[in-house]
């Protein structure tokens, strides 16, 4: 039987854009779009939990309007803002003039033309079904996490002065959480989830050939397989995909072709995977060089 | 989305009893599934994942996760359900001593690992009942009820620890839920400034184009915990820091300490974004020192190099402890004395009061009482629950 899988098909897609989905990933992906709930992503930092939603949007071809989460963010920064200034300068401008009353005053200033929009207003204005993502949600308060949930469930928001807006289309909502905060059960079960590793030895080298298309396929592979071993070695900040990319465009800049070969330049170059200068001081020479012993 | 729904009906009622066994084990091993959830998982089964059997698990996964412990169990659970050996066998395996967490099993010691070995979940709560929970009868209520109300002693199966512990976290998260909202709530929006609004508006001839918002500066409430990890708490400590960990988290401010001959600052090892981590960092710290307690020295201690920068007017101070001292009761009142000074609340929780005819007779307790605001007990999980409307009040 050689029937394309819906969920193969989210693969391809995504591999087009030069983003290599597991398995796991492409039918999450997949449910998102046919269950239209959101997908929360949980995983550690630099694992791409953000390069998920920005290559949807660019294998979907449609915006991704991104909401990153702060303390203290509220709903004005998220949702929408009046324009005050522009609205008493209206005022101010009319002051001369007879002919309106009050309330036609009013109603002009609470108009469209006045409106800040922000990005989860933005996000259900679109006319194409935009990536909408809701960047490290667990930085936000509760309180916020509780607007979201509902926001999320109606996709309609009602401003006080001009009324209910309801969403034109559904957006696919990404939300990723790197787990500073516990997040409520409601928010969690509103969303399907899925858990991001580090890619394995295989797809990190596919990932690398994919993003550095110049790049030998067996420097890939030994590349890849390093940074999983210094993974594996107890340092406070493992090296991300993109430290990864960094470090794989610098070797193929110095015309490596076999790690083991140059030990020295693969040590002086293990700096763009390293962030922190605990861990600088763990993966001395002779640690790289073990390392390196172990890479086929 | 109406293809995934629709065929439903199509689908056999025997795939429908299966799914919703596979449900009901899920949620026995701490999955929040809900209605949603099944319906979707069935319009998957029916629809486009029908043709391929074997993509039901990554689908099932993404539907019935919804947190990392989740996402770890799942595959174990899936193959014991799905691959023929049933259902017993899926919650045996999550009973597995050496599924229990590694901070656990110091504290359930020897006994009971072997049985739970070969019980499967309902006759372990038979069994319970019978030998060991006594007096604290199901009441009609489901598994999780009964262990609310379970003396923590009387925890000595892994699989129940770990439930506690489950219960515990839980209870945490949705007590600062609602402690944090209700502080929140108190300091309502933003409000103009008018000074300083009128005072820009001087250069647009008065009119206050710019509007500058004020917004009132709150004091939160600060929770300072010690808690006492000595000999006689043993089987007390480590539930109560998995419940602090939740707590700690909603309240920024918060600092916490463990004490037995000395104190020790935990604090960071409580920020430890994994629980079950903290939990056993913090055993590493409370290993090795046994014996007794004490309490006014450790008391001493935090009034001398703590006190100063941990507590405010707005500070409650919560000390978990049996009140079981070895160092001089004289010297505990006057640290109790001292403390009382400095905040606005003392806490005394212990876990004695819950048996039945306690009377606070230990010496170093009689000399505390006098300066403790609220004396209450914590031998179960309601009875932590309980405690929450005090701690609103402040």
């Amino acid at each position: 039987m050689a029937i394309t899988l819906p969920q193969d098909q989210v693969a391809g897609e995504m591999a087009a854009v030069g983003y290599v989905p597991d398995r796991d990933l492409a039918t999450a992906l997949w449910l998102m779009n046919s269950l239209k709930r959101p997908l929360l992503l949980e995983g550690e930092a630099g694992v791409g939990k953000t390069e998920v939603a920005r290559a949807l949007a660019l294998a979907r071809d449609t915006r991704l309007i991104r909401l990153q989460c702060y303390e203290g963010l509220d709903q004005s920064s998220a949702l929408y803002e009046w324009n005050y200034q522009r609205q008493l300068l209206a005022i101010k401008a009319r002051e001369g003039q007879h002919g309106l009353n009050a309330d036609q005053v009013e109603e002009q200033i609470f108009s469209e033309k006045y409106l800040l929009e922000r990005p989860l207003l933005a996000a259900i204005r679109q006319s194409k079904p935009p990536v909408l993502l809701i960047d490290e949600i667990d930085r936000a308060d509760e309180e916020f996490e509780a607007f979201l949930l509902e926001l999320l469930s109606d996709f309609q928001v009602s401003i006080p002065e001009l009324g209910t807006i309801s969403a034109l289309t559904i957006p696919m909502v990404i939300l990723t959480s790197n787990g500073t905060r516990e997040l409520s059960d409601a928010l969690r079960r509103r969303c399907l989830y899925h858990y991001v590793d580090f890619p394995d030895i295989d797809r990190e080298a596919r990932i690398i050939v994919s993003r550095l298309p110049h790049i030998d396929a067996a420097l890939a592979l030994q590349i890849a397989s390093m940074v999983n071993l210094i993974r594996k070695e107890e340092l406070r900040k493992a090296p991300g995909i993109a430290e990864t990319l960094d470090w794989a465009a610098t070797l193929a800049g110095l015309d490596i072709r076999v790690l083991r070969d140059e030990p020295e330049a693969v040590f002086e170059t293990l700096m763009c995977l390293i962030k922190t200068a605990e861990d600088k001081t763990r993966m001395t020479r002779q640690v790289s060089d073990r390392l390196l012993g172990k890479v086929a | 989305m109406s293809a995934l729904r629709m065929s439903e009906a199509d689908l056999g009622a025997m795939m429908r009893a299966k799914l919703s066994g596979f449900v009901t084990t899920l949620r026995d091993n701490g999955f929040i599934i809900g209605l949603a959830e099944m319906r979707d998982a069935l319009g998957v089964m029916s629809g486009a994942c029908a043709s391929r059997p074997s993509r039901f698990r990554p689908a099932l996964r993404a539907l019935f996760c919804s947190r990392h412990s989740d996402w770890q169990k799942f595959d174990e659970i899936f193959d014991a359900f799905w691959t023929g050996r049933g259902m017993k066998s899926a919650t045996r395996m999550t009973g597995a001593p050496r599924k229990a967490p590694s901070g656990l099993q110091a504290v359930a010691g020897g006994r009971g690992l072997g049985d739970s070995l070969n019980a499967d979940h309902v006759q372990r709560g038979e069994d319970a009942e019978q030998t060991e929970v006594g007096q604290s009868k199901r009441e009609g209520a489901s598994h999780t009820e009964t262990l609310a109300r379970t003396d923590f002693r009387h925890l000595t199966d892994p699989n129940d620890l770990a439930a506690a512990h489950d219960l515990a976290a839980r209870l945490a998260r949705s007590m600062r839920a609602r402690l944090t909202r209700r502080m929140r709530a108190r300091r309502v929006g933003q409000r103009l400034d008018l000074r300083r609004t009128i005072h820009k508006s001087i250069a647009h001839g008065g009119t206050p184009i710019e509007l500058i918002h004020r917004r009132r500066k709150d004091k939160p409430l600060r929770l300072v915990v010690l808690l006492d990890a000595s000999g006689s708490m043993s089987l007390y400590s480590a539930v109560f820091l998995r419940f602090l960990h939740g707590v700690l988290d909603a309240f920024r401010e918060a600092e916490a300490f463990i004490f037995h001959t000395r104190l020790i600052h935990v604090s960071p090892a409580l920020r430890e974004r994994d629980p079950q981590r903290a939990v056993e960092r913090m055993s590493l710290m409370a290993e090795g020192v046994g014996g007794g307690t004490r309490i006014g020295e450790s008391l001493g201690t935090f009034n001398r190099w703590h006190a100063k920068r941990c507590l405010h007017s707005r500070s409650c101070v919560i000390i978990v402890s049996d009140g079981y001292d070895t160092g001089p009761a004289e010297q505990l009142g006057a640290e109790m004395r001292a403390l009382r000074r400095r905040c606005r609340r003392i806490a005394w929780l212990n876990p004695l009061i819950g048996w039945r005819d306690y009377v606070a007779e230990a010496a170093g307790m009689k000399a505390a009482l006098p300066y403790v605001d609220l004396f209450a007990p914590a031998h179960n999980l309601e009875s932590l629950g309980a405690i929450e409307p005090y701690l609103a009040r402040i």
